[in-house]
């Protein structure tokens, strides 16, 4: 199952090896990994996603919760969420694709971030499903190069729903 | 407040920790360290390991026997790694060892300059936790947090590593105060509701047995276990790292259970209905690996610090998190003072098994049996020793044989397994308990990994004791060859071997022989009794198998008790060996 799990740590060097170990020592695959500071300087939240056995991923967050420099572990898998994804993408801008790669843009509300004369590169933000679909809509069309941040994630305020509707 | 440079501190912050002993070995950027060392020696003993890995088996053997964290300094680059199977071994069985390790310079970091090594990198997945300390002023506290982290929750080593220009900065000491660390908070108490449910669980069982680990030991919790079983008459066995928790010699203890187990503990644990795990982690050799047959008719209840140990292996019915001595005592307290059991038919069950099948040994050829020699060394010592073993056969025929009467007399490598942890692991131990007669019960192939330090032995007049079980192969490799590869002895041989007693003489050790095992009882009493460093040599026959044995991967009721045994399924089990 997949699993997205954030995590508070210290803002330390090595932290982010510690956490990575324990899913090479498992020869488990992270799927996408994304750290940043957090309001408080010393601290930085790491959003990961991975996919692998439930009962295993257990283990490896009652291991992270041993950690030193961990602060604290929530896996946000059945909780009510929001998690965003940016990714950028450069498109081979043929005549006969222009339009084409400007209609989808605009159909997904991505931005045009940098205009060449063979090429435009375009920003998304999205939920995974989002990215996917705007990406395999690109394919087609020729898409030269693509960078995705991976998943950040935060639990929504209680009294919504999973669908995002006020109770 | 005083003015000092990081190698002094390092002294300073030591002896504020209470350490007394450091094992070590000089190099290129620890050479400050032991520069000011002698300003120290009054108050801090350095004793001179010949090896980094016997320097950081002696920090653990110190730390089991004491119960204190043991103190390890070595220089950067191969000395670092040297520490490494030291470090895992520590870790393994919950010991808390620091080792603290020179570095080069900041600045040279990661040029790959002269002795580098990513010590860090390298630790990361064997330390609870380490350090590289990058300014002066912040060593005391790196230390202070390294003996805080290593030393509660589940003890384990840590590593400090000390860039020599940390080294030889200058800068004010001051003492650190409390820790605090926002991400550590180490579980003392249970859980008062889980508590209850295991104290309701405990009342309404019919066949309950006690599992208990190594974490009896660490948190101290042997009297505390006693009144519980004699309040409730619940039979006890011991997982190897468990042994000394409990007395061998109350009627209550049922000997150790697993792999190598007696009997009677494999069957218990496979017929009770309610097993008590304190401080054990359910390991495939204390379990025969084959989890999904453990323990089939029983709920478990399942006391353990660290909460990472439960539902790893055996997914139990009542986990309780925190300190065993400090949950037993909360159990104790819930519990009525008297209490009505019958344990009748669960006792006489038990009985019956001990009967059916004991652990026994025949000692009448003329070679020496290890069986023989174990028993013949419990009864000569009456369980008073500290007995460190090492890897292999005989390592189990001390679990077996040895009646150990008090916690942390009994050493050994159980979760790592490793050769060559033994003789340096006793003399830490002997430094730790000066007032015990310590014994390294090793075998041939095991000394032969760590047998260097007989000169750190003689070097600090230790009064210690090696009883070195010859039988001139792997004895190990030897059983599992014999068992389940049909006899293909495979560089299980050993074609040299040095004379042990030639080689303890020449270190300045005192040597002993027995070949005959008329002669074993006079040459162990007679080493036993000699001062100083003493290795007695015990030539002992090579086809003695450990027995009984569960197959690897094979549940707890099916053992083989001897050479007739023949299990339906040899062929696989022949397949998981
Ligand atoms: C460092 C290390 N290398 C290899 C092994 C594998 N091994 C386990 S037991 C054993 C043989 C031990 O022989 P010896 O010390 O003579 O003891 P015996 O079994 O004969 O009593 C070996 C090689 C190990 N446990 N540790």
């Amino acid at each position: 199952m997949r699993h997205t799990i954030t995590l508070l740590v210290d803002n330390e060097s090595g932290v982010l090896s510690r956490i990575a170990g324990l899913f090479s020592a498992r020869g488990f695959n992270i799927e996408s990994l994304n750290v940043g500071e957090t309001l408080d300087p010393d601290t930085s939240r790491i959003t990961l996603v991975t996919t692998g056995d439930d009962f295993i991923i257990q283990q490896i967050i009652k291991r992270f919760n041993n950690m030193v420099n961990v602060i604290k572990v929530s896996d946000l898998t059945e909780e009510v969420r929001v998690e965003r994804e940016m990714v950028l993408v450069r498109m081979d801008a043929r005549p006969e694709t222009r339009a084409e790669i400007l209609r989808t843009a605009d159909i997904f509300r991505a931005k045009v971030v940098d205009v060449g004369p063979k090429s435009y590169t375009l920003e998304l933000t999205g939920d995974k499903d989002k990215i996917t679909g705007f990406i395999e809509l690109l394919r087609p069309m020729g898409i030269k190069e693509l960078a995705r941040t991976g998943t950040v994630a935060m639990k929504r305020e209680s009294k919504l729903t999973k669908r995002g509707e006020e109770k | 407040m005083a003015r000092m440079i990081g190698a002094e501190m390092f002294f300073e912050t030591l002896i504020h920790e209470g350490i007394d002993v450091v094992f070590g070995l000089p190099g290129g950027y620890v050479l400050k360290v032991y520069d000011v060392m002698p300003k120290y020696s009054d108050r801090i003993r350095h004793v001179l390991a010949r090896h980094e890995q016997g320097a950081t088996h002696m920090a653990d053997g110190y730390a089991r026997a004491s119960g204190k964290p043991g103190v390890v300094l070595c220089t950067s680059g191969p000395a670092a790694t040297n520490t490494v199977t030291g470090i895992a071994t520590a870790q393994m069985d919950s010991s808390p060892v620091v080792v603290f390790t020179g570095q080069v310079p900041l600045p040279y970091l990661g040029s790959d300059a002269f002795q580098e090594a990513d010590h860090i990198g390298i630790t990361r997945p064997c330390t609870k936790h380490n350090y590289l300390v990058r300014r002066t002023k912040d060593l005391p506290l790196a230390i202070k947090e390294a003996f805080y982290i290593a030393g509660t929750g589940r003890p384990s080593p840590v590593l400090v590593d000390m860039p020599k220009d940390v080294l030889i900065g200058e800068d004010e000491f001051v003492i650190p105060g409390e820790i605090s660390l926002r991400g550590y908070k180490p579980p003392k108490k249970g859980h008062p509701g889980q508590i209850k449910r295991a104290v309701e669980m405990i009342l309404a069982a019919k066949r309950p047995l006690i599992f208990g680990g190594g974490g009896l030991i660490w948190s101290g919790a042997t009297e505390e276990l006693k009144e519980l079983t004699h309040r409730l008459q619940i039979p006890v066995t011991l997982t190897l790292m468990g042994l000394g928790a409990y007395p061998a010699d109350d009627p209550l203890f049922i000997s150790m259970l697993g792999m190598h187990g007696s009997y009677a503990a494999n069957m218990a644990v496979h017929e009770c209905d309610l097993v008590i795990s304190i401080g054990a982690r359910f390991d495939d050799r204390a379990t025969g690996g084959n989890f999904a047959k453990f323990a089939p008719n029983a709920k478990i209840i399942h006391i353990d610090i660290d909460p990472a140990t439960i539902d790893k292996n055996i997914v139990v019915h009542c986990p309780i998190v925190g300190d065993a001595k400090e949950v037993l005592k909360q159990m104790l307290e819930m519990l009525p003072a008297k209490v009505k059991t019958s344990r009748k038919e669960w006792m006489g069950q038990i009985k019956d098994w001990q009967k059916q099948h004991p652990l026994t040994y025949n000692q009448n050829g003329d070679k020496i049996l290890t069986s023989y020699v174990i028993d013949t060394l419990s009864k000569i010592t009456d369980g008073e020793a500290v007995v460190v073993s090492d890897v292999g056969q005989h390592q189990m025929w001390v679990a077996q044989w040895y009646k150990f009467k008090y916690p942390r007399t009994h050493i050994t490598s159980g979760g790592l397994g490793t050769m060559g942890f033994g003789f340096p692991a006793a003399m830490g131990a002997k430094f730790a308990r000066p007032d015990k007669m310590v014994i390294s019960v090793c075998g041939d192939g095991s000394f032969q990994m760590n047998m260097q330090e007989l000169a750190t032995a003689v070097e600090n007049n230790m009064d210690i004791k090696i009883v070195l079980l010859n039988n001139g192969h792997h004895g190990m490799v030897r059983q599992w060859q014999t068992m389940f590869f049909n006899g293909n002895y495979s560089a299980s041989k050993f074609d040299v071997l040095p004379d042990f007693v030639k080689l303890a003489e020449s270190f300045g050790a005192k040597g002993l022989k027995a070949k005959r095992p008329e002669d074993l009882e006079a040459t162990l009493k007679e080493g036993l009794s000699t001062e100083g460093v003493v290795l007695m040599e015990i030539f002992v026959d090579c086809e003695e198998l450990v027995y009984p044995m569960i197959a690897p991967g094979g549940a707890m009721n099916e053992m083989i008790l001897g050479p007739g045994t023949q299990l339906e399924n040899m062929a696989d089990v022949a397949d998981m060996a």
